[in-house]
């Protein structure tokens, strides 16, 4: 075999059944071989794209999502997407072509070093030098790629390795002696944060992303019940706990739910379960929860103690740590006075917003997750489109609500939605987006309808980078820099492509337009002209403790 | 504060650039780094010392070290019991009759004159990082030309 075949047939052995990318000068061999075999494969009109729908499939599916691109610039493309998934832990392989092996380093066309571009946004990477180690190295690539703490993993060929043939020589196993993720809880630490548990009066649990990762939601759900603790979200965690659950406080910090950060604030015991404390969670870090002692549960030892002083760490996978947790409680403290107090922040600060004349873009939200049941999957592209979305749809289902959260990458709902439908056919996938973010993967339009991937947008047109603007009106006295955009007829431009567009202007228009794209089977543009000064509120002013929240509804 | 850490590394192309990029990625700059093959071929030692501004972040420093795939392990002798050294070579203008009183500096450390023609001696000295700053104090006396270190290597106790 060459190395193009022992490439696909080593993806396959994998149980790759989907690919995205697009092809080029390095990668030929590759799509030559590509073209016989039995992996799907996506073609996108732009290699960021092939990324984010490849994170999106993963992120959906729990399964390593896989992307490919040719050398120089097509792998550079890559690198949003790369990055993204790597903010978000998402297990990915991303594989590129290079240049042939004896010219690297002497500016060939399309050459990029794009090992050394990429290792600080990928988890490890692979420069391929002979093509006896390709087999490995994806074998290899997979597993750093889909355990531990996930994260992207890159592999790079060469075109003459491409080429190059050799024996196929599957390995059974993999063996890397410095890398061994820790699987379980150290029972000693099992054992003092079940004691500091059964104390703790006002315990909390603050759930992120870690729980989805891991397919903990059950045990999340199970441990908040047997210990009678409270369960607030971070972006990342949204759908690990369902928010019709009396316990559920939805998502905390700069714009979570007021009761959330309140709750957090005053807690005397922080259970954090794949959370990493960051900055938009803590607020101000010197501020942050005052009274409460920390249990810290993550299989990465680099997250705890990071930013806040944990009490007690516990290194391990979510699922297996709460389940060890689980066996040892025995009882739980006393809580009822404060799920009592919890009770009555929720009925004080609810999550409100105040209709105007124009569509108010948390109506749209509310009016999707009504008519969808709560059981779409949601991607967001990013602002005040993604927090909106993450208030206002009910969050039921983890592996649903799917957020670059780390990264903050705009473009990156429309093809990561995509990659959900890809995976999931049957499912109505939504792309909650804003008229800036749209913009920058619109091309993708190309991509759905020639392959039938019909997922509908709901753009929040304000006609302004929302946000941003937000933050102006806000702190810079409103002056609104450079964040009032001219955009297209987003009508015209899907049809343009063969996709179907539906203008949305008055609020009667909102729900007969939104079973309408349902009902429709093609990609679908929901262009909603919704209230363009309406803010996301509450908010934390950046720097503030996280119960100074403004906007007056909080 | 100083800090002397060792990295035991698998011995690959890229891995001393994952390593150095955790510093640099943090606006850490490395003090000094001597990188060689232990007697197992295929693992290579990296001794590093970095001056922490702040321990905290040389603290997630090393949690990230720990994160690379290729290292096996990572350790900090601040706080260890350890041997180190650290070998220079220095050229030293030297005419005849200043030979005797090189020899006489030298002599007070491990170390020794390696070569002296042409007006010009080359002294090689090892030890700890005081007295090399020692011996160098010293040498200024003569007119230094050249200097090389090696960076320190550490080992356990």
């Amino acid at each position: 075999m060459n190395g193009a075949q022992i490439l696909i047939e080593s993806l396959k052995r994998e149980g790759v059944e989907v690919m995205f990318g697009y092809p080029g000068g390095q990668v030929l061999q590759i799509f030559d071989k590509l073209y016989d075999s039995s992996i799907k494969f996506i073609l996108v009109r732009h290699e960021q794209a092939a990324a984010h729908a490849a994170d999106g499939y993963s992120r959906a599916t729990g399964k390593v999502g896989v992307c490919l691109a040719t050398s120089g610039p097509g792998a550079t493309n890559l690198t949003t997407g790369i990055a993204t998934a790597y903010m978000d832990s998402i297990p990915m392989v991303a594989i590129t072509g290079q240049v042939k092996s004896f010219l690297i380093g002497n500016d060939a066309f399309q050459e990029a070093d794009v090992t050394g571009i990429t290792r600080p946004i990928t988890k490890h990477n692979f420069l391929v030098k002979d093509a006896k180690d390709l087999a490995r190295i994806v074998r290899e690539a997979f597993y750093i790629a889909s355990t531990g703490r996930p994260g992207p993993v890159l592999i790079d060929i060469p075109s003459d390795v491409q080429t190059q043939e050799t024996d196929f020589i599957w390995p059974e196993t993999v063996q890397i002696r410095s890398y061994k993720p820790t699987l379980f809880g150290h029972p000693g630490q099992i054992k003092k944060a079940i004691k500091l548990i059964a104390k703790s009066k006002k315990p909390i649990i603050y759930a992120g992303g870690g729980v989805i990762i891991s397919n903990a939601s059950a045990e999340l759900r199970q441990f908040s019940a047997a210990i009678k603790a409270p369960v607030t979200m971070t972006l990342m965690g949204l759908g690990s706990f369902p928010s019709n659950d009396p316990l559920c406080l939805g998502m905390l910090g700069m714009h979570g739910t007021a009761y959330a950060n309140h709750a957090i604030m005053s807690a005397d015991l922080i259970i954090a379960v794949g959370a990493r404390f960051d900055d938009r969670v803590t607020g101000k870090l010197a501020a942050f929860a005052p009274n409460a002692q920390v249990i810290h549960i993550d299989i990465d030892p680099s997250s705890i103690s990071k930013n806040v002083k944990v009490d007690i760490p516990i290194v391990g996978d979510v699922k297996n740590v709460l389940g060890q947790l689980l066996e040892e409680v025995k009882k739980a403290g006393d809580t009822s006075e404060w799920l009592k107090t919890i009770e009555s922040l929720k009925k004080k600060h609810p999550l409100k917003y105040e209709g105007k004349e124009k569509i108010s873009p948390q109506y749209v939200i509310e009016s999707i997750c009504e008519i969808t049941d709560s059981q779409a999957i949601l991607t967001t592209e990013v602002g005040q489109n993604q927090m909106w979305a993450a208030q206002w749809y009910n969050h039921i289902h983890p592996r649903s609500f799917i957020t670059s959260g780390g990264l903050g990458t705009m473009g990156f709902g429309f093809p990561a939605a995509m990659g959900v439908k890809v995976a999931f056919p049957e499912k109505t996938v939504f792309d909650i987006a804003g008229d800036g973010s749209i913009q920058m993967n619109i091309q993708e339009l190309a991509t759905c309808v020639c392959n039938k991937i019909n997922v509908k947008v709901a753009i929040l047109n304000n006609g302004y980078l929302g946000m941003v603007r937000q933050w102006q009106e806000l702190f810079y006295k409103k002056r609104y820099s450079f964040t009032t955009l001219y955009n297209p007829d987003f009508v015209k431009v899907v049809e343009a492509y063969g996709g179907v567009g539906i203008r949305v202007t008055k609020k009667e228009e909102v729900r007969p337009a939104i079973e309408k794209a349902i009902a429709t089977d093609n990609v679908v543009f929901l262009d909603f002209h919704v209230e363009p000064e309406e803010n996301v509120f509450p908010m934390v002013p950046a720097g503030e403790a996280i119960d100074k929240m403004i906007g007056g509804l909080a | 504060m100083k800090h002397t850490i060792s990295v035991l590394v698998e011995n690959k192309f890229g891995v001393l650039a994952r390593v150095a990029g955790l510093f640099s990625a943090r606006g850490y700059n490395i003090a000094s780094l001597a990188v060689s093959e232990t007697m197992d071929p295929e693992i290579s030692y990296m001794t590093i010392v970095v001056d922490a501004k702040d321990e905290k972040i040389l603290e997630q420093i090393q949690k990230q070290l720990n994160k690379l795939i290729d290292v096996i392990t990572v350790t900090d002798f601040t706080k260890k019991e350890h041997v180190e050294r650290e070998l220079v070579l220095v050229k030293v203008g030297c005419s005849l009759k200043d030979k005797a009183r090189l020899k006489k500096v030298i002599e007070k450390y491990v170390g020794k004159i390696i070569q002296c023609k042409n007006d010009t001696a080359i002294i090689e000295a090892v030890g700890e990082q005081a007295q090399i700053k020692q011996l160098l104090a010293e040498l200024e006396k003569f007119t230094v030309k050249e200097l090389i270190r090696t960076g320190k290597i550490a080992i356990a106790q």
